[in-house]
Parts: structure tokens; sequence; C-alpha cells
């Protein structure tokens, strides 16, 4: 017999004669105890990611491009990858034109395996846009695709991200729910709520531990 | 790596290891120190007793409805993992699990693995299986690279380094890598950073764990801090998960109390810093992720565990370490006096499925029966009853046929007399007035040595009249015996 045919053939011995317990999942207990008035959200989600060192400015979609190039400035950043393709890449790339930003706008546009040396030791900065946020945990949701891959919010030692203010919900049983994550997940799915770090030695807390030393939020609340 | 012990190996010498442990004050500080953190830290990350017990019981309602219907639960995930792209492999035991594995590693001629934190590849001590094949396997894990270099085992399933302080790290980074000591713990991180960063870059195959697999969705999902787990199991071409065949759950919504009831028990986190969820490989026209994404689901004793309707609630864990946080034994002796890989509470009531009890057979006892790890658990398992139900097992009558592997290890012949002397001393009132009347008549004689309890205690000696006669005088001296 195959180990499939054994284990399942022992876990059926073993629930002979009983019945499956019936599905009790109360949906109470993980929203309500997890709503804010719409006009809390930020705060709360601001309140959250600043405590585990996450930069969070609330911004506009007309200005957001402007503070991306001072937060780079002020690193004394000389590149970052963004993804040309989508609307906020486009953006970004017209106005670092226009003002003849001198910081080097990369794009991931080929497979890793073609460049990984130098996403892993060149890149300095990403900027990404999101899927949304969560309040209750101070969460940002990132579904990687094509344009966005899945380590373009993880190897770069600093992480800009996009969030419109109206994509955030209050707890993640919302935002599951409300858009049918269980009819179909993409081959990966991020919740990201501060910048990489650990407590590995004597419970003191260090960030930029193999992920990004720096997350920084823009939030667009016009958007 | 070859120095260490393997866990079916154990010489069942738990107080030897005590005894070490309770004499070193670095190692008993170290412990006491972040115990008393973690402990506080949950505290405060469940102000609402009324929203905690509310999710501790839907949590246990999740993971037990979950293994009442494990088996269909196993092969949907299995269907949809397979839909998604996940090659599912099954494995009875740990050498069938390490075999799966480096049958994966060998047919891309890979070399080199890193490993994001993994308990279920702790079972299996894949480390070495794979070492002595020639394949490095690199710990990521902030704590479990530091464990790793020094040749040792984690102490705590969730800080594996817990019993080292950052002078200790220091040195150890000091003589294995030649780098500068230094006890400035960001420091000692970076030098980490650095030198695991290269190694993700490398590596032919990235392995983990899972925290849950969801049926509903084909989903494995990981939570961790660093960082690392994301990158072992995204960097490299190919990525294979490990983990047991209780971490399945039924719907996706399920993890969202599940992670909740996690990383709030775990350390005291609303959240950890990710979430991972993989549902499948690399598409077509993805850029980056594994090309290559395997599921081994491992046996190991779980489903002798899942045979006996008390002990299946040992299926309900998380692996939180909630429970050995809370320990006073633990907190006194550390992880690695239970010479085991998983220690603690937890660590006693599973480790007789996997090991047999008979190589752990002072664990059941060595408890104070406090409750306080029944009390924080976030799937409420009943701990200590499951650790008195092993005290029994672990007396039964060795020839009989036993309900839990390797039960029968403490019977002992003359304790069994003794107490079928006292059940009849006890329920026959002549022989035991008789007993009295002895006893109290041939004080001077009662032995003088009691096995270990005169080695930190006098001699028990009868009293010069018993209580019965006392009481009778007492009662014919104040107007005679109740009728």
């Amino acid at each position: 017999m195959s180990a499939r045919g054994n284990i399942l053939g022992k876990l059926r011995d073993s629930l002979a004669g009983t019945t499956p317990r019936p599905d009790e999942f109360d949906e109470r207990l993980v929203t309500k105890p997890w709503r804010y008035a719409p006009g809390d959200r930020i705060a709360r989600l601001r309140s959250l990611m600043e405590a585990v060192h996450t930069e969070v400015h609330q911004c506009r979609s007309d200005n957001w491009p402007e503070l991306v190039a001072e937060l780079l400035n002020k690193r004394n950043l000389t590149n970052l990858l963004c993804a040309p393709a989508k609307e906020h890449g486009r953006a970004l790339q017209a106005y670092f034109e226009a003002t003849e930003q001198r910081v080097e706008l990369l794009a991931y546009d080929q497979p890793v395996e073609a460049w990984k040396e130098e996403l892993f030791w060149n890149v300095e900065a990403s900027l990404t846009g999101t899927l949304g946020g969560i309040a209750a945990t101070g969460t940002l949701v990132l579904w990687p695709d094509r344009h966005e891959p899945r380590l373009m919010s993880l190897v770069p030692p600093v992480h800009i991200a996009l969030l419109k203010a109206s994509e955030i919900h209050d707890n993640l049983y919302d935002m599951m729910v409300s858009q049918d994550w269980a009819a179909g997940l993409p081959t990966n799915v991020l919740l990201v709520s501060g910048p990489s770090k650990t407590a590995d030695i004597e419970q003191v807390l260090a960030y930029g531990a193999h992920g990004p030393r720096e997350l920084i939020v823009l939030v667009l609340e016009d958007a | 790596m070859s120095q260490r012990i393997p866990v079916t190996e154990l010489t069942p010498d738990f107080r030897g290891r005590a005894e070490e442990a309770l004499a070193d004050g670095q190692l008993r500080e170290n412990f006491r120190v972040a115990m008393d953190s973690l402990m506080t830290k949950r505290a405060n990350a469940f102000p609402d007793a009324d929203e905690r017990e509310g999710l501790r019981e839907l949590g246990n309602r999740i993971k037990a409805g979950a293994l009442s219907r494990l088996p269909d639960l196993l092969e949907q995930l299995e269907q949809k993992l397979t839909e998604n792209g996940i090659k599912v492999h099954w494995a009875e035991t740990i050498e069938e699990a390490n075999n799966l594995v480096h049958d994966i590693i060998e047919a891309r001629k890979g070399s080199q693995v890193v490993k994001g934190k993994s308990m279920v590849s702790e079972e299996m001590e894949m480390n070495d299986y794979l070492a002595e094949r020639g394949i490095e396997c690199l710990e990521s894990d902030m704590g479990e690279y530091i464990v790793q270099l020094d040749n040792e085992k984690p102490s705590h399933i969730i800080m594996p380094a817990i019993h080292k302080n950052a002078r200790q790290v220091s040195k150890l980074f000091h003589d294995k890598l030649g780098e500068p000591e230094t006890e400035d713990v960001n420091q000692l991180i970076q030098i980490g950073r650095r030198t695991l960063r290269r190694k993700f870059m490398e590596a032919d195959v990235g392995v983990s764990g899972v925290n849950f697999a969801v049926a509903e969705t084909g989903t494995l999902l990981l939570v961790e801090n660093e960082g690392n787990g994301r990158m072992s199991t995204t960097a490299p071409p190919v990525h294979i998960a490990v983990t047991g065949i209780e971490k399945v759950v039924p719907n996706l919504r399920d993890v969202v109390p599940l992670v909740s009831l996690l990383t709030r028990s775990a350390l005291g986190q609303p959240i950890t810093t990710y979430v991972n969820l993989i549902s499948g490989p690399r598409k077509p026209d993805e850029l980056d992720g594994p090309e290559e994404v395997h599921l081994v689901l491992l046996d190991n004793g779980r489903t002798g565990a899942f045979a006996d309707a008390q002990m299946r609630q040992t299926l309900n864990c998380i692996r939180c370490g909630a429970c050995m946080n809370h320990c006073p034994v633990y907190t006194r002796v550390g992880g690695h006096t239970y010479g085991e890989v998983y220690p603690g509470p937890i660590g006693k009531i599973i480790t007789p499925h996997m090991a047999g009890l008979d190589k752990v057979p002072d664990h059941p006892s060595a408890s104070s029966l406090c409750g306080a790890c029944g009390e924080v658990c976030p799937v409420k398992i009943p701990i200590p009853e499951l650790l008195q139900r092993l005290r029994q097992e672990n007396v039964k009558d060795p020839e009989q046929p036993q309900q839990v592997k390797g039960g029968g290890a403490k019977y002992s012949r003359t304790e069994r007399w003794i107490w079928r002397g006292w059940q009849m001393l006890n329920t026959r009132p002549a022989l035991y007035r008789s007993f009295l009347w002895a006893a109290t008549r041939f004080r001077a004689l009662a032995p003088k040595k009691a096995g270990p309890w005169t080695e930190n205690h006098s001699a028990p000696v009868p009293a010069r009249r018993s209580l019965h006669d006392l009481a009778a005088r007492h009662l014919d001296q104040n107007g005679g015996r109740p009728s």
C-alpha cells in the first residue's frame, strides 16, 4: 500500500461510526471587535504601522510622485524599481522625467534569473501598488503580478507602497469576503505589516532582518 | 551537525539534564527574562477577555471540526493543490519524507538548500539527512541560523536561540564567521543578513514549513517576521513545503481567527510582518517565484494520536509556544532539558506519539499540573488532562496492549503490590485497626530511609497515638461516643 493509502486508511478507521462536526464559524467574532468609522480607518492603520517602524505619509494622487522624489533624495538613493506598465508607474516616470530627477528608474521586465545578482545587490528601493489595506492590524495587502512580481516588495532594502484610502478595509475577513478571495487566489498573496524584523537575539527588536529595512506607505487620501 | 542527537535515540535522562540546567544561572536568567516578556506581550495583545475567550472557542471549533473530517479534507487539499500546480507527496515516516525531499533536490541536481523555520523539518532531522548526502541545508531564520552554527537544537519552537544572549552570539559569529565581536544586536543581525542574502540568491531549493493549509483554495499559509520565509519560498527555483497532516483547515476564512490567535499568543503581535499565502508555482506569464512547488504531508505518529479520541486533541496544536512561555517548569529548566524537538507542555503530549512514551518516561510527571498551559492554549487543548492520561499510560502493565506508543515504561511490580496492599488496608476496617495499632506501638522500627523522599526530607515516623485513638479518647471524656 502507498503511504497515502495507509495514512488515509488509518484516519478513516479511527473515524468509523462518527459524524463530522458541523461548521460553526461565527463571523461576528472576527468582525465585531474590529469595526471603525470610515474617518478613523487611516488613523488606526497609521498608528499600528508606525508602532512597528513604518513611515506613513498622507498625500494626494497629484502630489505623491513629488514626495517619492523627496524621500529618495533624502536617503541619497540612486535607483528605484517600479512598474512602468502600471498607471502609478507611468505617473512616477512622467514626473521624474519632467523634473529631471537623477534617480534611475528600473523596471522588473525580465525573469528573475536574468538579473538576480543585480536585483539582490544593486537595487536600492522599490515602489509598488497595493490591493488595499486592513485597519484592524495595520496591514497592506499585495497581490503580486507580472508587472510587480513577488520579490519586488521583498529584496530591495527600501519598499515604498501606495495605498488608496478608499481601499482600506476594517478587517481581513471583510476584505476577503467582499472580494470573494475564496473563488480564486493568485499564485501569491502577501499581507505586509511593517519592515522586516526579528527579535531572535535576547528578544531585542532589530529591523531589516532579511527583507526591507524600511517600509514607507503613501496613503492617497483622494483615491 | 552530526553531533546533534536524533530524537529517536534519546537516553531517558530528563532528570540529569534538568539538574544541570537548574544549576546554570546564565541559562535560567536568559529564560526567565524571555518568558516574562513573552507572557506580558501576550496579555497585552488580548486586552478584552471576552474577545479572547470567544476567539479561543472558535479556534478550537475550527480545528476540532477539521479533525472530524480530516481524511476528506486532505483529499480535497490534494486535489486543489494539484489543480493549482503544486505537487503533493505523502510520507508515513521521517525516512520516507527525507527520501522524498532528497529525490526532488536530486532531480534538479541541487546542492544548496535554504530553509525557513519549520518544526516538521526538525522532526525529520532534514539538515543531517541532506548533509550526509552532500547537500548543504542552511537555516535562514536568524535564531535557527545561530543554533545551527553552534551545532545545537532549538530550545523554543518560536524563539530557537532564546537560551543565548548577545555576548554568546557575538562569540559564536566571531569564532565561526570571523566577524569582529560586538554585543550590539543590530550589528549581529546585519551580519546574519549579509551572510544569508547570498545564500538566498544562490540556493537551488527552498524549504519551508506550513502554518495552515487551506483545502478550499489549495493554499499554503506561512507567517513570519524576518522575510526569510518569503525569500526561501520565492527566490530559489524549487520550493518544498513540509508539514504534518493536521495542518489542514477547511476554508480560507478559517485562517482569519487562527492567524490572529497564533501571532497574538506566540509573540503578542496583532499580526506578523508577513503573512504569505502560496497557491501555486510561477505561471508562464510571471517573472519570479519557484518553477516547482511541492508539499510533503508527514504522518510520523500523528495517525496514532488520531486513533485515540482523547489524545487526538493534541493535533489541534497550531505551534504558538504559549504553553511553554507560561510553564513554570519550562522557564526553569529550558528547552534543551526535554531532549526532543518539541519542548515544554506541548512537547510532553505530542512526543510520545512520535518517539514513544518509553523514550520520554519522565516528561508527563515533570509538571506541577498548575494548569497555565491549558488556560493559555489558543485552541483549548486540555494539556493538564492529557498529561494525567499519559501518567496512567506510563504505569500500565507492559504485557497488555498499549493505547499510547511505548506505554508501560514506568510500570513497577513493587509499586503495583504496594498499591494493592494500600487498597486492602483501607477497605478492611479490622485490618486497618490492627495496622494502626502496630504502627503506633512499634513506631521506633519505622524505616529511616524511604527512597528518594529521604534524600531531601526527614523520614516520616508514625505518631505515638493515632488520630482515631485521640478522637475516641476525646469523645469518651466529653460526653461519650456519638451513636
